[in-house]
């Protein structure tokens, strides 16, 4: 029994190795998608060593130079404090994507364990995950983000509270499906048989099938997350207005839109491509990994 | 069909007490007393008390929530604390440029969308099928704000063309239109491309090339209507994304629609307001999506046997 058991393990993970290694040869070949993971990369350098190495202060305000167009002193100008536009969105950088990966990162965890209960236990329980997911859809996403914010008030944690809130249905419902069709295989079949607990078979076997599909559909969901986070921002519902958060640093620029569009134009330049480098890696992953739901 | 119909809204009405429930509770989860939020900080304690009162905050919940939906039915929806004018009333007067900015948008988001997506399809893996798919990837990653403030430079400051915002003349309804319908335009894009291109490999129409239909022919007279079936269910799902949206680009346009109406007052706590609103925001995309699944099976005879 217990050879059984070490055999199917190993077995398992040899697969699941190889599995990795088809992966990135297939992977390699999508140039956009491997482009954009250099892109978010990069993103994550800036992230941790922005705050050191940029050429300014963020949050110094330089009276001198206000509202300046850009130069080669201020590559991406100056705001209506002085301040160099390129540095603060470097530093940005940390509080945009943390607060969108994070958001995302809650929503993927509650859905997935509500997908894998739902899938593999049935019965009442899938009706009633089901439900409460019907009715979490039956708000429009943005919308039921805002209502959460009105009601524990602006800032970047319930930003992240309601950012996540909208994620959780969908990988519930994605993860549920993944979790059917894995619960019909040979091998849980073959676990079960042998007396493993429901737990065991949960996370040892079926979610690590699951993984491709979580992967896929949480690279896209950061894209919708940023957009979303920046949205609340831009909206005056979200980060302090003075704080170098990309979607904040939009939402006062409207005010000098005759004056100094820089202003509007960079920080927005910055989401779009970060949106689209997620985008663009989700779909190439989704090819690679979870090619059934293509197209 | 009758059946199909009766059976889908009569399905409706549990997830609509629910999500009724959850709206009505939304005054009741702001930290605080709810009846001290609405009389607002200056308010005394017999204002307050008086509120309450009025308001029926101290009978048990259930009877609170069964008298709420009473005057919901009766289209009472409160009263706003900034003007004491009834919420229904201030809904009214900026329903219609919503509405109107909205089917704008949706609208030309289908026509542009299925277009993009026909031509991608038609010439999959080549320069065209590649220009329209990055048009369509952009699409959906663009901030709409920012798309907003971009237009608002090019075509008021710097052109002089159009009106920065308001709702005065359809004039002002191009811009936020345009900013509102690109991500959902974008969607459709994709999902007619991916609808067509998997309907091109289906066995009825090899038989139609086979008996020497040209490809015009195949792709207007065969394969796009039953490639358009899905495309339906998600310009239904977008709706919620619209709604969403609307908000922020009302906001960048000053526009005078419901999105505006509820960012103001969720600024000066007019909770009232702003529950009426999540209220009729959530009742609008789920009627829109009773009339997809109507429409769907309407087109898709199968799915009303399952």
């Amino acid at each position: 029994m217990i050879q059984t058991e070490a055999i199917t393990q190993e077995q398992l993970d040899k697969q699941r190795q190889g599995r990795l290694y088809s992966f990135w040869k297939e992977f390699r070949k999508k140039k956009p998608a491997l482009f954009s993971l250099f892109f978010i990369g990069f993103l994550v350098i800036v992230m941790i060593i922005g705050p050191y190495v940029v050429p300014y202060d963020p949050a110094a305000p330089d009276y001198n130079k206000l509202l300046e167009s850009p130069s080669l002193q201020h590559l991406f100008g100056t705001d209506a404090f002085g301040r160099d536009i390129l540095s603060r969105l470097a530093v940005g950088a940390r509080i945009s994507l943390t607060v969108s990966i994070s958001a995302v990162l809650l929503g993927a965890i509650v859905g997935t364990v509500l997908g894998l209960i739902s899938g593999y236990f049935g019965k009442w329980m899938d009706r009633l995950i089901m439900r409460i997911c019907d009715v979490l859809f039956a708000f429009p996403d943005l919308i039921l983000a805002i209502g959460i914010v009105a009601i524990l008030g602006p800032g970047l944690k319930n930003v992240v509270i309601a950012v996540s809130f909208f994620s959780i249905p969908s990988f519930a419902r994605i993860v549920r499906s993944a979790t059917l069709e894995s619960k019909e295989m040979l091998f849980v079949e073959a676990t079960r048989s042998i007396g493993a607990s429901n737990r065991r078979i949960i996370w040892k076997h079926i979610f690590p099938e699951t993984i491709p599909t979580i992967i896929v559909y949480f690279t896209m969901k950061v894209g919708t997350a940023i957009l979303a986070a920046a949205s609340l921002s831009f909206l005056g519902l979200g980060a302090e207005p003075s704080s170098p958060d990309w979607g904040a640093m939009l939402s006062k620029s409207r005010d000098y839109i005759d004056s100094a569009f820089h202003l509007v134009f960079f920080p927005g330049l910055i989401i779009f491509l970060t949106v689209l480098a997620f985008n663009v890696l989700g779909d190439g992953l989704r090819d690679v990994l979870d090619p059934k739901t293509k197209d | 069909m009758w059946q199909y119909i009766i059976k889908r809204v009569l399905g409706l009405i549990p997830l609509v007490l629910v999500v009724s429930f959850v709206i009505f509770m939304f005054i009741h989860l702001i930290p605080g007393d709810p009846a001290r939020l609405i009389a607002g900080k200056e308010a005394t304690y017999e204002e307050v008390q008086q509120i309450r009162e009025s308001l029926g905050l101290e009978k048990p919940l259930f009877v609170q929530y069964f008298d709420y939906l009473k005057s919901l039915l009766s289209g009472d929806l409160g009263y706003s604390i900034q003007s004491g004018a009834p919420v229904s009333e201030l809904i009214g007067e900026r329903i219609m440029p919503t509405l109107g900015l909205t089917f704008l948008s949706i609208g030309w988001a289908l026509v542009v969308g299925i277009l993009l997506g026909i031509i991608s399809a038609v010439f999959r893996n080549k320069w065209p099928d590649y220009l329209g798919m990055l048009t369509a990837v952009s699409g959906i990653s663009l901030p709409n704000f920012w798309v907003g403030l971009v237009l608002i430079q090019l075509f008021s400051v710097q052109l002089g063309l159009l009106p920065t915002g308001g709702a005065d003349g359809w004039q002002s309804y191009l811009m936020p239109s345009f900013a509102l319908g690109a991500g959902i335009m974008a969607m459709i894009a994709r999902f007619t491309r991916s609808s067509l291109v998997n309907t091109l490999k289906q066995d009825y129409i090899r038989t139609g090339r086979a008996k020497g239909l040209g490809g015009n022919a195949i792709i207007f007279g065969h394969a796009l209507k039953n490639s358009l079936i899905p495309v339906v269910t998600i310009a239904g799902l977008q709706f919620g994304f619209l709604l969403g949206g609307s908000v922020v680009v009302e906001t960048v346009f000053s526009f005078p629609g419901l999105g505006r109406l509820l960012i103001d007052s969720i600024q000066i706590r007019d909770y009232p307001v702003v529950q009426a609103e999540i209220l009729l925001f959530s009742l609008q995309f789920i009627l829109v999506n009773l009339l997809v699944d109507i429409i769907y099976s309407f087109l898709n005879p199968k799915i009303r046997y399952e």
